[in-house]
């Protein structure tokens, strides 16, 4: 008897996958556990293994498809299964194997034929909008010709860039309604020249975060400058001996991070979410840093970050960005941050209003480190100053802890070195 | 218009050239008193005689090498392959001399032979009598390789063929010898070898086929009609060199192209086809190009169940066809 295999969540935030690639076929034998594709969801490439001993009888979802979580992907003929099968009268399970094979599933991803695609070029026109009649909808040539010979189009369209495939599949969760999908993207004109840039799914993601957040968590946003004099000193001496004890690059990152995880241990709200009837403090301090590559923004996950020391901070940093870069991150890697420093300063902002990463409830920034006049004692001194930025959830945070947070993160940067 | 037989179609063809042409004569095994052993040149031993009409001994090097002789001499040689797969020993005689003479001698010489050659299966023939041997011969310019489909296109194509002042292969299906009748005038005329035809008009597919396989085609399509769907049948009529102007048009009039024939698929005449079409019309066509041949196996099979496998039948072509006018 075949069993389902559904689209796995994938991390807590994941509400959808887009397989990108199958690696096996109808009619291989796959053992329980073995990977039978790649999703590439929430900003991560995972494997999905197989939950059952078996073979594969049908593949429902196509390559380059994306469906919710939960969504059936593809059958397998368990083993475990047929073993039980004795008991089974034999038409009900005939029934139940027709039920699977009597609606074959074709794949609907839109292809165009060369054919079709000459004549829309020619005729200008919008593909999207024409209905195909071929296996899985295709749109024939025979299709264009009639639409052509119909004069249905006669009026030239503006074409925009448009990818159906995304405005079907994308399923929003029920508390927060796409704001995306709101604003329908035919409103906006494209005149000659513009250069019009495909959404990929990894900007989609970032952009409905970005959306989710800003729509459900009322930010609100202070600052506090700090005096890392002594701790540029300290990072000076160290860096040498450190590149060549450990091979690595001692950045200001992980004294920055271990300020602020010492904080967070003295304020543990500020590692919490909000869950609508209740706030719930997490017990492990899990630092999300953000991590940009030229075309998105990836936020991986230190784990127990108070249980790491500089050394330990700065080579899960290295391995972070390294897997970053590489397109190497795991479902592990990106999820369950309980809260996110991101480091601005490193392209040379002095100010940000970072945006809060959900179900987090707050996110600080390291600016540029710069050298200013400062009043100490009655007298200018020319110190190394950093501004520190938070942008906080107001339904759970408030101005006095947040203060008081980034004096407790405030003072221990500025004891290093002392 | 009387209706005759593919095989009175080849009989028609030599005798009138016989009759219009003292120079043409007609040479291979058991071609004389016995007429041909599938009788394709019945009668013109009595009409024309023994000078004209040769039985040779089993040796299709000399039959060929003779002939080649004869036609260097002012002679204009038909020599009878008695079944294809027996032109093996005069390959050499037919790619490395016949082909060659003109180019070789610069023009002074050329080769007005044509070998007639019964190919195919579907007659119980098995290994040594089944063979469609075409392809390896549509590889050898200076040769033109013609395989007719039709009663009238066989007397059309082999009145032209011995016309023909260089060597022509002229294939037969012999499965067509008395399976296909149709029209032919009586009186004197020449088809273009060079030149193929289209068989049945249509908007959805195009099928390219010749010889038996055409007429599987032709049937599907009338079945596929019913369907809703209508095929735009080309027959080659000549295999090398293919009629490309042919070919693209008839490409370019549905975009969904499917190549048929009964010789094994890699390496046959379809791949060249195919790649017709694709160098020259990609930017026309709606669906990948097909091809439905022979399975890439050595031979023929003798065993009934296993020939009909081989074998291409109306209802492997109706579902190829389907499949791509659905696509």
């Amino acid at each position: 008897m075949a069993e389902k295999v559904l689209m796995p969540q994938l991390g807590e935030s994941v509400t959808e996958g887009t397989i990108s690639k199958w690696l096996v076929k109808v009619g291989d034998t796959v053992n329980k556990y073995d990977p039978i594709c790649e999703v590439n969801t929430d900003k991560v490439n995972a494997e999905v293994p197989s939950s059952f001993t078996g073979t594969v009888t049908e593949i429902v979802v196509g390559e380059g498809e994306t469906v919710a979580v939960g969504t059936l992907i593809c059958y397998i003929s368990s083993v475990d299964a047929d073993a039980n099968r004795s008991g089974v009268p034999a038409e009900t399970m005939t029934n139940q194997l027709d039920q699977h094979h009597t609606t074959p599933i074709i794949p609907t991803k839109q292809r165009y034929s060369p054919a079709v695609l000459k004549l829309a070029q020619e005729h200008n026109l919008d593909l999207t909008r024409l209905t195909g009649t071929g296996a899985g909808g295709r749109i024939t040539r025979k299709d264009v010709l009639t639409v052509l010979e119909s004069g249905l189009q006669q009026a030239p369209v503006v074409t925009v860039v448009k990818q159906p495939q995304d405005a079907s599949t994308f399923v929003p969760t029920p508390k927060s309604p796409s704001p995306l999908t709101s604003k329908k993207t035919s409103e906006i004109p494209v005149t000659m020249g513009d250069q019009e840039i495909p959404v990929t799914s990894i900007r989609k993601t970032i952009a409905n975060r970005m959306v989710q957040s800003k729509h459900e968590a009322p930010h609100a946003w202070t600052m506090t400058e700090v005096d890392v004099t002594g701790l540029v000193r300290h990072r000076e001496q160290l860096r040498d001996q450190f590149k060549k004890n450990e091979g690595l690059n001692l950045t200001y990152l992980p004294f920055f991070i271990k300020a602020v995880v010492e904080a967070i241990k003295e304020y543990p709200i500020l590692n919490s979410v909000w869950a609508e009837d209740r706030i719930i403090i997490k017990k492990g301090i899990h630092i999300s840093i953000a991590v940009a590559t030229d075309d998105a923004l990836f936020v991986p996950v230190i784990r127990d970050a108070d249980q790491k020391n500089i050394l330990g901070l700065a080579k899960s940093i290295d391995e972070l960005v390294r897997k970053t870069r590489e397109g190497k991150l795991t479902v592990d890697d990106i999820t369950g941050g309980t809260f996110t420093c991101n480091n601005t300063g490193s392209f040379g902002s002095v100010l940000s209003a970072p945006i809060i990463n959900p179900p987090q409830v707050a996110i600080l920034t390291m600016e540029a480190i710069v050298k200013r006049p400062v009043v100490i004692d009655n007298m200018i001194a020319i110190r190394d100053m950093v501004n520190l930025c938070l942008s906080l959830d107001h339904r759970v945070l408030d101005g006095l802890v947040c203060g008081k947070f980034l004096q407790s993160v405030k003072k221990n940067l500025e004891g290093y070195g002392l | 218009m009387a209706i005759i037989s593919y095989i009175d179609a080849v009989t028609a063809a030599i005798q009138e050239e016989m009759k219009l042409d003292p120079k043409v004569f007609v040479l291979g095994e058991d071609v004389g008193v016995r007429g041909g052993v599938f009788r394709a040149t019945q009668g013109l031993y009595e009409q024309f005689g023994e000078q004209r009409v040769i039985d040779t001994p089993l040796a299709e090097s000399a039959i060929v090498g003779v002939a080649i002789g004869a036609a260097a001499y002012g002679m204009r040689p038909i020599a009878e392959i008695q079944f294809a797969d027996f032109i093996m020993p005069a390959v050499n005689q037919i790619v490395s001399e016949a082909a060659k003479i003109r180019y070789r001698s610069n023009g002074d010489w050329n080769c007005p032979l044509v070998i007639r050659a019964p190919y195919g299966g579907g007659i119980h023939g098995a290994l040594y009598h089944s063979q469609s041997v075409e392809a390896m011969f549509c590889n050898t310019p200076g040769l033109k390789v013609v395989a007719p489909s039709t009663p009238y296109d066989v007397k059309g194509l082999l009145k032209a063929a011995i016309r023909d002042p260089d060597p022509v292969l002229f294939f037969e299906h012999k499965r067509c010898y008395r399976l296909i009748k149709g029209e032919v005038p009586e009186a004197d005329y020449v088809l273009p070898i060079g030149k193929a035809d289209v068989k049945r008009n249509g908007e959805d597919i195009t099928v390219i086929s010749y010889g038996l396989t055409l007429h599987f085609a032709l049937q599907a399509a009338e079945k596929l009609q019913t369907d809703g769907y209508s095929a735009h049948v080309l027959d080659l009529r000549t295999l090398y060199p293919l009629d490309k102007e042919a070919i693209i048009e008839a490409a370019k009039k549905t975009g969904k192209v499917l190549i048929i024939h009964e010789d094994n698929k890699e390496g046959g005449i379809a791949g060249e086809v195919a790649a017709v079409i694709a160098e020259e019309c990609l930017f026309d066509l709606d669906a990948p190009i097909k091809r439905l041949c022979g399975p890439d196996v050595p031979a023929m099979p003798y065993s009934p169940p296993l020939e009909k496998f081989f074998m291409l039948n109306p209802d492997k072509v109706y579902q190829a066809m389907k499949e791509l006018a659905e696509f």
